[in-house]
């Protein structure tokens, strides 16, 4: 089997305060495969963010990586000296983050952008940088690339300039695409362009994606893997058809329920999940989920669940141990 | 474009106006302009007869307009206690205001910004510390007294600077200018670092605290995260953020410089604008007051109003758009 | 029950990457605590207690606050009395130097004043001063801001274009104005006994609009508020509603204005005093102390100069320093 793109073992991001340590992502574990698009969903406040600033190495202090690893390629890059991790930013994974309006400098007109970022991590000359600048721009479905690429980031749309966003964190041709969120900020319509757009560039590049997002339907459309994190452990994680049509852990099938259906079922109630997510200094023991759990039981209360296959999917929850018969 | 510099021009007018307004007022009516031009022996008859003379009489739309016109051609009455026309003393004294206020202006500048960025790119480094610190001593002292401090060091104690006056100064019309001899660039020194060193500081922590925002923008979060150099993020992108709102506010500091430097020439007796409008508040001397006004508000104006041009030029989101990006 | 979780004074620089175990939790806390207790854990306190610097300003600031109210007690000498004043005694150095003598420990100025108790006395009249037009610009600006936010309109239109007027002006300039002014109109009274109020007026005046821009702009977005529109509806009339409801909301960054302007107000004064238009040289503040003894710096009489010079800039420095210190500790942004 060909290694993953992504690999993150037993990941633990929290932030030392006066009082102790917040954790905020606590052991989580994943792969991701050239060309896989893994979406990583979740309430706000989960740990999703976190998760991906961890894997490209921008936490913000005082937030640090506490335990686990990452590796990218086979090669470990949580454990790397700054400058060499600023070279792996933008050459072999690359980001794009929310809010299109905030993402690109004012000052600077796209052309120049583009080509500093490309310029960066290849050496070609300008002239070269700004030919394939304009190519990657027509990519992006931004018409009369030539004369646009010296416009200003505010003379386009939030759509357009999401797509120059993404034309800028694919420039350099990363293996690795981790997306925070892209559409979150966008008309609806618009979301739907951005998405396809992003399927297409990455599966034509064979680019691993980590699609960040607290939108079921954003993973429905896009991603082939889906891990579902909650109080920032991956509560389910499994191909996504499987984890759609046959959710395990009881947190999944809550965010499913609660998905209004366009077609068919007339008139069935959403299902809500009472009460909300723990905060980070008030994390239960055992299954962080268990005080919202319709079917906790006692274990759950004592012990933190392990993640258990079932299937093609993995769920951390107690209630698989039962039904596999697995000796408590 | 077009537009909005009309629109920046009345509202200037509007302020212009509104000052000529408050100086006329106090030209008129605070204490008696008769009483204070002659002396006590003067007779009835010949205090009324001058009272006719100066149109003291006459209606007060008529004495405002007479007043604005007469300030608009440079005319501002006799001053009380120098009995000379406030525009010649203002024409001898403005070249020590304007020169002192520009060499200052610079100090602050050429070495705020430097100051500035370091402190914002490296946040805990102790030199950021030892420029911080400066800088609160800077902000938070009086200039008089800073100006007396460097006097004691170096004119009383060490004697290599001059602690008043300017020095030799070189006529070009009816400009005197120190900056061509050794003496006067001597006696410039002092009272431009006095003047200028709260500028400095001001200019010191307004560049740290707009880099420190914009180092936190989206956008530099994306340069990072597009692998640019420290160098590329620090000086290309958050440096040119940072300096396009600053160095609007520069612009408007130098209009503060010369209102300081009222305090400066005091303690340097350096023979200023400043200085004489001291000596004419202490003596009640309105015309000069009323001048010195008049004409320290034209030159905010118009330094606002540049000030806001440059903005429009330098920032591509309001050139394009107009206002409101 | 839960353990108490433990207490780090400092966060640690570095964890190890591989905790061997789990890293301290923090759990909810067993009952509410008291005020005392949340006082005494809070951020703003901790944050207070862990700048030296500024420990050291607030003890200062204290000593110095508490020693110049204290003067008619401590002061040596009432320098204000001018018949018990004599000319024999000017000049002098202070105690430890060469012609010195006790009864004036840090020396005499030109008039035979005793320079402690000047000082004394003087530092009360500049913090008095200082105080008095701080809260005459909080009053004014807060008025104004409040209804220039809450009526907004002509009212707002008026209100913010004097504003903007009196912005072109440094407050320097403003204070300065309004003193001469001042001394053009009461020429023929006796000025001095009036210098005080003059000065809070001339400085109170003078830093006004930047409270009332401020208080403009939390008015303005509270009064959008639900709960605000809620009042209207039930008819409550407007001033209760800015006073009551939207008031509250505005004391913080006003405080905040409020220490940073302390320290501004108080070298206001000192500068007019310096400048000859403050305090006069019979009720002396250590403006007008620095300015008379700024014509013997030559001559080598230094204690006059120094002594007050020494106490304005500490004084200055440490108001500046717990101001600035307020605005970081209580600046949402930066925590």
């Amino acid at each position: 089997m060909t290694q993953p793109v992504l690999s993150v073992r037993d990941l633990v991001v929290g932030f030392p305060t006066r009082r102790g340590v917040l954790t905020a992502v606590d052991g989580v574990s994943f792969d991701i495969a050239a060309g896989e698009v893994l979406g990583v969903v979740g309430e706000s406040g989960a740990g999703k963010s976190l998760t991906g600033a961890a894997v490209i190495g921008l936490l913000e202090p005082p937030g640090q990586i506490l335990g686990g690893s990452v590796h990218l390629e086979g090669k470990r890059i949580d454990t790397l000296e700054p400058e060499a991790m600023r070279r792996i930013r933008g050459r072999r994974i690359g980001m794009v983050f929310q809010d299109p309006l905030t993402s690109l400098n004012p000052l600077y007109r796209i052309g120049e952008q583009i080509v500093e970022t490309i310029r960066t991590h290849a050496k070609v000359s300008s002239a070269t940088a700004s030919e394939r600048a304009i190519d990657l721009l027509e990519e992006v479905g931004i018409k009369g690339a030539r004369s646009r690429i010296h416009a200003y980031p505010h003379e386009f749309s939030g759509g357009m300039r999401q797509r120059v966003v993404l034309a800028l964190a694919l420039c350099a041709e990363p293996q690795l695409l981790i997306a925070d969120e892209p559409t979150t900020a966008l008309d609806v319509s618009i979301q739907a362009q951005i998405i396809a757009l992003l399927k297409r560039l990455c599966r034509q590049r064979r680019t691993a994606v980590m699609l960040i997002t607290h939108d079921m339907g954003v993973i429905a459309e896009t991603a082939d893997r889906v891990a579902v994190m909650y109080a920032g452990r991956i509560a389910e994680i499994g191909p996504i058809g499987d984890v759609l049509r046959q959710p395990r852990h009881p947190y999944t099938q809550g965010l499913m329920g609660a998905i209004p259906a366009v077609a068919g079922a007339t008139a069935t109630r959403l299902t809500q999940i009472p009460g909300s997510m723990p905060r980070l200094n008030a994390i239960p023991a055992g299954c962080a989920f268990n005080p919202r759990c319709p079917r906790a039981f006692d274990r759950c209360r004592r012990l933190r669940p392990e993640p258990i296959t079932a299937g093609r999917t993995e769920a951390a929850c107690w209630l698989l141990a039962h039904d596999a018969g697995v000796a408590s | 474009m077009l537009a909005f510099a009309i629109r920046r021009l009345l509202e200037a007018a509007i302020v212009m106006l509104t000052v000529a307004l408050l100086a006329f007022v106090l030209f008129r009516f605070v204490g008696d302009p008769v009483n204070q031009m002659v002396g006590q022996d003067t007779s009835l008859e010949d205090r009324m007869r001058l009272r006719e003379e100066l149109g003291l009489n006459d209606a007060v739309i008529v004495q405002f307009a007479r007043f604005v016109a007469g300030a608009a051609s440079f005319d501002f009455g006799i001053s009380y206690q120098m009995k000379q026309p406030v525009t010649a003393i203002i024409a001898e004294r403005a070249p020590a205001t304007i020169e002192l206020a520009l060499v200052a202006a610079l100090f602050a500048v050429s070495l705020g910004i430097p100051m500035g960025v370091y402190t914002g790119i490296h946040r805990d480094s102790w030199l950021s510390r030892v420029f911080l610190a400066v800088s609160l001593i800077g902000i938070s002292l009086p200039t008089f007294l800073i100006g007396i401090f460097l006097i004691y060091v170096f004119a009383v104690k060490l004697g290599v600077l001059p602690s008043f006056g300017r020095g030799e100064v070189v006529r070009f019309g009816f400009w005197r200018t120190g900056l061509l001899t050794a003496s006067g660039l001597k006696a410039l020194i002092l009272p431009a670092i006095t003047l200028g060193l709260f500028q400095m500081t001001l200019v010191t922590r307004l560049v740290r605290a707009e880099m420190l925002e914009v180092l936190r923008t989206d956008y530099i979060k994306f340069a990072r995260a597009r692998g640019l150099s420290k160098r590329a993020i620090n000086f290309g992108h958050a440096l040119k953020n940072t300096l396009v709102p600053v160095i609007t506010v520069i612009g408007l500091q130098l209009g503060a410089v010369i209102a300081f430097a009222i305090i400066t020439e005091t303690v340097f007796q350096w023979p200023g604008m400043g200085l004489m409008f001291i000596q004419a508040v202490q003596n009640a001397d309105i015309p000069v007051m009323a001048a010195y006004l008049m004409l320290v508000a034209f030159l905010f104006v118009l330094i606002n109003f540049l000030v806001d041009l440059l903005y429009v030029r330098v920032d591509p989101r309001i050139r394009i758009y107009g206002r409101g990006a | 029950m839960q353990d108490a979780p433990e207490q780090f004074e400092t966060p640690p620089a570095s964890l190890p990457r591989t905790a061997q175990q789990p890293p301290a939790r923090l759990t909810p806390a067993a009952a509410e605590p008291s005020r005392l207790r949340r006082f005494l854990d809070s951020d703003l306190l901790h944050s207070f207690l862990r700048s030296k610097l500024v420990v050291l300003a607030a003890i200062l600031t204290t000593l110095l606050v508490g020693a110049a109210f204290l003067a008619p007690v401590i002061a040596p000498h009432n320098p204000y009395d001018l018949k018990s004043l004599s000319l024999l005694d000017s000049n002098l150095p202070p105690m430890w130097e060469q012609g010195g003598e006790p009864g004036y420990p840090l020396g005499t100025d030109d008039q035979g004043r005793d320079i402690l108790s000047t000082i004394l006395y003087g530092t009360r009249a500049s913090i008095l001063i200082g105080l008095a037009s701080v809260l005459l610009a909080i009053a004014i600006g807060l008025s104004a801001g409040l209804c220039a936010g809450y009526a907004g309109g002509r009212i707002d239109a008026l209100i913010m274009r004097i504003a903007d007027v009196q912005l072109t002006f440094p407050a320097i300039l403003t204070a300065l104005l309004i003193d001469g002014v001042a001394i053009a109109i009461f020429k023929t009274y006796d000025l001095d006994a009036a210098k005080f109020g003059i000065l809070v007026v001339a400085i109170g005046l003078s830093f006004w609009v930047q409270y009332a821009r401020t208080v403009r702009g939390v008015t303005l977005v509270e009064r959008n508020k639900e709960y605000v529109q809620a009042a209207r509806l039930i008819g409550i009339s407007p001033f209760k509603i800015m006073f009551q409801h939207i008031l509250p909301n505005v004391l913080s960054p006003v405080l905040v204005i409020a220490t940073i302007n302390l320290a501004l107000a108080i070298i206001t004064e000192a500068t007019l005093s310096f400048l000859g238009v403050g305090l006069p040289a019979t009720e002396p503040s250590l403006g007008t102390m620095i300015q008379i003894g700024n014509r013997y710096l030559f001559s080598g009489s230094w204690w006059m100069v120094a002594f007050p010079g020494l106490t304005l800039a500490v004084l200055a420095l440490a108001v500046n320093l717990l101001g600035d210190w307020l605005r970081d500790a209580l600046n949402p942004k930066l925590r």
